[in-house]
């Protein structure tokens, strides 16, 4: 339960993750609402990414609790984890989408193989989807490779919410766009999580994204939570390393060494 | 104590404190390279065990395993086949220059069957196709993996060892018994043709001398010899990409592991099997 008495879709306690003598996470505490959306800041290398495969058993993690709906994930396995993560939807940052099919392949992967729908339904379903999301149906019939950056955001973003995911999970989704197709995108996100009625999860370092498509916000530094709050209160959090952020200052708490 | 003998005596005491001062970092890196290595054992027989079980758990993918089938067994049949009859032409050749030495060139016919089918078939195939098809099944694997197709995957609910792994060790293991069977043909066919037509033999002497000799055991240990290689090109191939480290350097590493792991394994194995066989 959260603060309001309500059970959180999604609830992270005292995540820890390492890697050799380095600290990814250091007990991270978070949780989101059902159909709320948060934006997880922070610099380069801090664990965001980390923390999303946590969450989606892509890492196992050292220490801590991943909720979902109220049941515990981290010790699933098998089938049990193949069918929990028909609740997920992911838009990975470089796309990921499968170079060796289709468009309309890709969009319906997790329909055909997954979820076991015939070829024809699933088509019909990625083509309501790719055009969901504003490119034409003849796309369907493209390989990866013959999209602009762009569109293939686009794409990955139709393949997040086929299956009409429940939670979906959103890795620095304007990375490498221009500001116009990135607003497009956010447009899109928005569009996609309100329609579905889906709790949304990114991470980003675009605070243009981050104001558009966030109900909530949290910075994540060294590995830990050092602020979560209202999206509105972004601009008046009070903690100095989100001023620095948001701001984009290179003077301030959070230092970075070049060399 | 002499001004010599005292030199002796500092000497051996540097020495000695040289060497104690060395051995702990001598033990750390031998202990290190141990577990390293243990790991890897371990690391890697999970993997099989992994790939093993989800070849006979459903689901299965028969779109993904045929598509295996016809890369690992068809586009590899021109390489095979060709390895198989310049293999059997030059060991007709090469046995006729040898045994004509001792009046033995009645036994080319011998030598050339039992050789091809028994051992140059199964590793030679074993080698070509862990350099066609190991390094390929590497690379896309590793590809898959930097660029995160993999992960991907998961996320939509397919099991990758599913989709990816257990459909190239079903073909891997099928093919390469298909394969060395043609390559048999192929190889004791190159022989009879340098026999027959360079050599001067006779055909139905050469056939019949090649029929006498030939057992049922001297095709199956080859067969179950080509099973056994092609489950480790497939196997070493997905394991390398499936662990490729990041980047295009990593991809390339995970390649050139594939091959000189599987090469290196079949020719093992090749022992081992001989062994098993013919002790």
């Amino acid at each position: 339960m959260n603060s309001n008495g309500k059970q959180s879709k999604l609830k992270l306690s005292g995540v820890k993750k390492h890697f050799g003598k380095k600290i990814v996470l250091d007990g991270i505490d978070l949780s989101i609402e059902q159909g709320k959306s948060l934006v997880i800041i922070g610099a380069s290398g801090t664990g965001k990414s980390v923390m999303l495969k946590c969450v989606l058993g892509l890492l196992k993690p050292d220490e801590g609790s991943v909720m979902v709906d109220g049941e515990e994930t981290t010790h699933l396995r098998g089938s049990e984890r193949d069918a929990f993560m028909e609740k997920f939807g992911m838009l990975f940052q470089g796309g990921a989408l499968f170079d060796s099919m289709k468009v309309w392949e890709n969009v319906a992967f997790g329909l055909i193989h997954g979820k076991g729908i015939d070829r024809k339904k699933a088509w019909e379903v990625a083509i309501e989807k790719i055009v969901a999301v504003g490119l034409k149906p003849e796309v369907g019939n493209l390989y990866p490779a013959e999209l602009s950056g762009g569109m293939q955001k686009r794409v990955s973003l139709a393949r997040a919410i086929a299956k009409n995911p429940e939670i979906i999970f959103f890795d620095e989704p304007t990375t490498g766009l221009d500001p116009i197709m990135a607003d497009v995108i956010n447009d899109l996100i928005v569009s996609s999580v309100k329609g579905l009625g889906a709790t949304a999860l990114s991470i980003t370092h675009d605070m243009a994204s981050a104001r558009k498509i966030a109900d909530y916000v949290a910075m994540i530094h060294q590995g830990k939570i050092i602020w979560h709050g209202s999206v509105k209160d972004l601009d008046n959090s009070g903690n100095e390393y989100v001023d620095q952020f948001i701001h984009g200052r290179a003077t301030g708490p959070i230092t970075r060494r070049v060399a | 104590m002499t001004a010599k003998s005292e030199k002796i005596a500092i000497d051996v005491h540097h020495t000695a404190s040289f060497l104690t001062d060395l051995l702990p970092d001598i033990c750390q890196a031998l202990g290190r390279t141990i577990l390293v290595f243990l790991q890897r054992v371990g690391q890697l027989s999970i993997f099989v065990g992994k790939s093993v079980m989800h070849c006979f758990l459903p689901p299965y993918f028969p779109s993904q395993i045929w598509r295996q089938l016809v890369d690992i067994g068809y586009y590899s049949l021109p390489v095979v086949g060709m390895t198989a009859l310049f293999t059997g032409m030059v060991l007709a050749l090469q046995s006729y220059t040898g045994f004509t030495r001792f009046n033995a060139e009645s036994a080319i016919a011998a030598v050339v069957v039992l050789s091809v089918t028994r051992e140059l078939a199964p590793v030679l195939a074993g080698l070509m196709v862990a350099g066609r098809v190991g390094a390929a099944i590497a690379a896309e694997i590793g590809t898959m993996r930097v660029t995160e197709q993999i992960d991907a995957m998961t996320t939509l609910s397919v099991n990758p060892f599913k989709y990816l792994i257990a459909p190239r060790v079903i073909a891997g293991t099928l093919m390469l018994p298909i394969l060395v069977l043609v390559g048999d043909i192929i190889g004791v066919y190159g022989g009879y043709v340098i026999a027959i037509y360079r050599l001067d033999f006779s055909e139905g002497s050469y056939l019949s001398q090649t029929w006498d000799i030939l057992e049922t055991m001297d095709v199956v240990s080859g067969l179950v010899k080509a099973a056994v290689f092609g489950f480790i090109v497939a196997i070493l191939g997905c394991y390398n990409g499936f662990n490729s480290q990041r980047g295009a350097q990593g991809v390339g590493a995970a390649t050139t592991n594939a091959v000189v792991s599987a090469s290196i394994v079949i020719l093992l194995f090749n022992y081992l099997l001989t062994q098993v066989f013919f002790s």
